[in-house]
C-alpha cells in the first residue's frame, strides 16, 4: 500500500463489497419492475380478449358476465367529479392556511397537521362507515353518487392538503418578500405567485388523490352502493368500477374475463386522468405566468 | 387640502399618475424620512438601539457597517416589511413626509408602493418579464392596458433593459442573467413611481461588470428618487452616496455611530470607530 493511486480503488475487498451492493440495488429495482410488469401483463393478456367498444358502452347483463360497463364508467366518473370538486378547493384553502397563515411551530396548526397525518393512514373501510353514517344516514343522501363522492373527498383530503402545504412552504421566500415589498396584498401574492410556483406539488397531490379515489372499493360499498343501472342524477346510487371488479371476481362465477377487462379499463382510466390533470395544471400555470 | 389627501397613507385606492417628480436637486437637505429613537428587537434580543437620523430627499444615503449590526432591520423598518418577522418589535418614530409610520395605523400597501425595496439576491417572480411588471401595476389599480404597456416600457428604459428584452417580454424572467434580473427588480419597483427606494446590498450578489452597471443606474436615480442603500463596498459608498451612516455593534447591539455627509465621514470621521472602519483597520 505504498502508493495510493486511482487504481487502488480496485483492491479486492473494496471491489467485492462494491459489486455486491451494486447487484443488490439493481436486483431490488428489477424485482419491483418485474412484479409491476407481471401484473400489467396478466391484466393485458386476460383482459384484452374480452375488451371491445361494445364492452365499454353497453350495460351489464347477467350480473356482469355479459354486456359491458357503460353505466359503471359513468358512475365512476361522476363520483370522482364530486370528490375532486369538493376536495380540491377545500384542500387548497386549508393548505394555504397552514402554509401561509400559521406561525411556525404554532400549537393549533401542528395539532391539525398531526390529525391530518393520522387521518391519511386510516383504512378506507373506516371512511366508508363514516360516510355511510354521516352522508347517507345523517344528511339523508342515502346510497348515492353524491354520498360516495363526498366520502372519497374526505379520504383524499389529508394527503392532498399535506402535499400542497409542503409545496407552498418550499416556495422561495424571496418571492414572498418581493411581492409584499411591492405593496401587493397577501391574497394576490398567494394567488398570482405562490400557488403557481407550488403547482408541481399541487399536481402531485392531485394525481395521488385521483389514483386513490379511482381504485377505491371499501369506502364506496356503503355509500354509493351496488346498483349497476345508469344513474339519472347525483342522488341515484351507482356502482364504481373498482366495486364492479371486486364483485365480479368475488361473487360472480364466470365473471373473470369481464373482471380483467374492467381492470384494464380502470388502469387506462387512471393514466388518462393523470395526464389530463397534468395538462390542465400546466395550461393554467402558463396562463398565469404569461398574460392574463 | 385636496393635494394633501393623495399623500395620506390611510386611504389607498388607485394612485394618481402624475409626471415623475423632478425632485429637489440633491443635497439641499430636505428631510424625506425622519427616524427618531428607533430601536428594534426580535423577541428579547435587541438588535438596534436608539437610532436617529434624517434621510434627505433626492439624495443617496449609504448605510455601512459590519454584518449583523442591524442594517437590514433598519431598512425594513422604513417600509414596515420587518413585520414579516412575527417576533420583531419596534419602538421610536419614523416620519415619512411628516407622517408617523410606526405608532399610527398605516396602509402598508400604499406605503410600500411609495417606498420600494430592492434585495440582495435578485428576486424576479417566476413569471414572464412583462408579467413581473404588470402584476404590481394591476395590483395598484392601473386598469388601462395601454397605460400599463407605456409604464412598463418607461420603467424598462429607465433601467436600461428595454433594448435587451423588448423582443422577448414573454420570456421567463428567470432566463435573464443575474445583473439583468436585478435591473428588472429595480424596474419593477420604479414602475410604481415610488418616492423612495430602499436597496439592501443590491450589487453584492452580482459579478463585477453587472455590479458596475447597477451602480451606474443607482447614480442616475439621484434627484428623482430618494435612495437608501446598504453596501459592504466602501468604495462604492464613497462613489455613489451623498450621506453616509455608520453602524457598529456594541455589546451585540447595533448602534448608529456616525451620520453625516459622505465625504466628511470618510475623510474626516468624527469617531475613532468610524476612522478605523473606513480605513479598513476593523470590521
Ligand atoms: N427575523 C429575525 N428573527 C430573529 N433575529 C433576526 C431576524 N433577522 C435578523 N435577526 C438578527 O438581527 C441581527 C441584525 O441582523 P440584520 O438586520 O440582518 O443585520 P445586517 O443587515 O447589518 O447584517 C442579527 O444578529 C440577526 O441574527
Ligand atoms: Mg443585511
Amino acid at each position: 500500500m505504498a502508493k495510493r493511486g486511482l487504481e487502488d480503488a480496485s483492491t479486492a475487498a473494496g471491489t467485492i463489497a462494491e459489486r455486491l451492493f451494486t447487484l443488490l440495488v439493481w436486483g431490488a429495482a428489477a424485482l419491483v419492475v418485474a412484479m409491476l410488469l407481471w401484473v400489467l401483463g396478466d391484466v393485458l393478456v386476460m383482459g384484452l380478449s374480452h375488451l371491445s367498444w361494445e364492452f365499454i358502452v353497453a350495460a351489464p347483463e347477467d350480473a356482469g358476465r355479459r354486456g359491458g360497463i357503460g353505466p359503471i364508467l359513468v358512475s365512476t366518473l361522476l363520483i370522482l367529479l364530486v370528490a375532486l370538486a369538493a376536495a380540491v378547493p377545500l384542500g387548497l384553502a386549508v393548505a394555504v392556511w397552514l402554509a401561509e397563515f400559521t406561525r411556525r411551530g404554532g400549537r393549533f396548526a401542528n395539532s391539525i397537521r398531526l390529525t391530518l397525518d393520522v387521518l391519511a393512514g386510516v383504512p378506507s373501510i373506516v371512511y366508508g362507515l363514516f360516510g355511510n353514517a354521516f352522508f347517507s344516514l345523517y344528511l339523508g343522501l342515502g346510497f348515492s353518487l353524491l354520498a360516495g363522492g363526498l366520502t372519497l373527498a374526505c379520504m383524499i383530503l389529508p394527503v392532498f392538503i399535506r402535499t400542497c402545504e409542503a409545496g407552498l412552504s418550499m416556495v422561495n421566500n424571496d418571492w414572498r418578500r418581493g411581492a409584499l415589498a411591492l405593496g401587493m396584498s397577501r391574497t394576490s401574492a398567494i394567488w398570482h405567485i405562490l400557488l403557481p410556483a407550488a403547482a408541481p406539488a399541487i399536481v402531485a397531490g392531485l394525481i395521488l388523490g385521483i389514483g386513490r379515489a379511482t381504485a377505491e372499493t371499501a369506502a364506496l360499498i356503503f355509500t354509493s352502493g351496488y346498483v349497476d343501472r345508469m344513474p339519472g342524477s347525483l342522488l341515484d346510487s351507482g356502482r364504481a368500477l373498482a366495486v364492479h371488479i371486486y364483485d365480479l371476481s368475488m361473487n360472480v362465477s364466470g365473471g373473470d374475463g369481464a373482471a380483467y377487462a374492467s381492470a384494464l379499463i380502470l388502469i387506462g382510466l387512471i393514466v388518462v386522468l393523470n395526464t389530463l390533470a397534468q395538462w390542465l395544471a400546466e395550461r393554467w400555470l402558463s396562463r398565469r405566468i404569461l398574460n392574463s | 387640502m385636496k393635494a394633501e389627501s393623495d399623500k395620506t397613507l390611510v386611504n389607498s385606492g388607485p394612485y394618481t399618475l402624475g409626471e415623475i417628480r423632478e425632485g429637489t436637486p440633491c443635497c439641499e437637505p430636505v428631510p424625506h424620512l425622519q427616524v427618531r429613537n428607533l430601536s428594534v428587537a426580535y423577541g428579547q434580543q435587541s438588535v438596534l438601539d436608539n437610532v436617529s437620523l434624517d434621510i434627505f430627499q433626492g439624495c443617496i444615503t449609504a448605510l455601512i457597517g459590519p454584518s449583523g449590526c442591524g442594517k437590514t432591520s433598519f431598512l425594513s423598518s422604513l417600509n414596515k416589511l420587518i413585520e414579516l418577522a412575527p417576533a420583531a418589535r419596534l419602538s421610536g418614530q419614523v416620519l415619512f413626509d411628516g407622517q408617523e409610520l410606526l405608532g399610527a395605523p398605516v396602509d402598508v400597501l400604499t406605503l410600500r408602493r411609495r417606498i420600494g425595496m430592492i434585495f440582495q439576491k435578485p428576486n424576479p417572480f417566476p413569471l414572464s418579464i412583462q408579467r413581473n411588471l404588470e402584476l404590481p401595476l394591476k395590483e395598484h389599480g392601473v386598469r388601462d392596458k395601454q397605460l400599463r404597456a407605456h409604464k412598463i416600457e418607461t420603467a424598462l428604459r429607465d433601467v436600461g433593459l428595454w433594448d435587451e428584452v423588448a423582443d422577448r417580454l414573454q420570456a421567463s424572467a428567470l432566463s435573464l442573467s443575474g445583473g439583468q434580473q436585478q435591473r428588472l427588480c429595480i424596474a419593477r419597483a420604479l414602475v410604481l413611481e415610488p418616492e423612495i427606494l430602499l436597496m439592501d446590498e443590491p450589487c453584492s450578489a452580482l459579478d463585477p461588470i453587472a455590479a458596475a452597471v447597477v451602480e451606474e443606474l443607482i447614480q442616475r436615480l439621484r434627484g428623482r428618487y430618494t435612495v437608501v442603500i446598504v453596501t459592504h463596498n466602501l468604495a462604492q459608498a464613497r462613489r455613489v452616496a451623498n450621506y453616509a451612516a455608520f453602524f457598529w455593534m456594541k455589546e451585540r447591539v447595533g448602534k448608529l455611530i456616525e451620520f453625516g455627509q459622505c465625504q466628511q465621514l470618510f475623510e474626516t470621521p468624527g469617531h475613532a470607530l468610524t476612522a478605523a472602519y473606513v480605513s479598513g483597520a476593523s470590521g
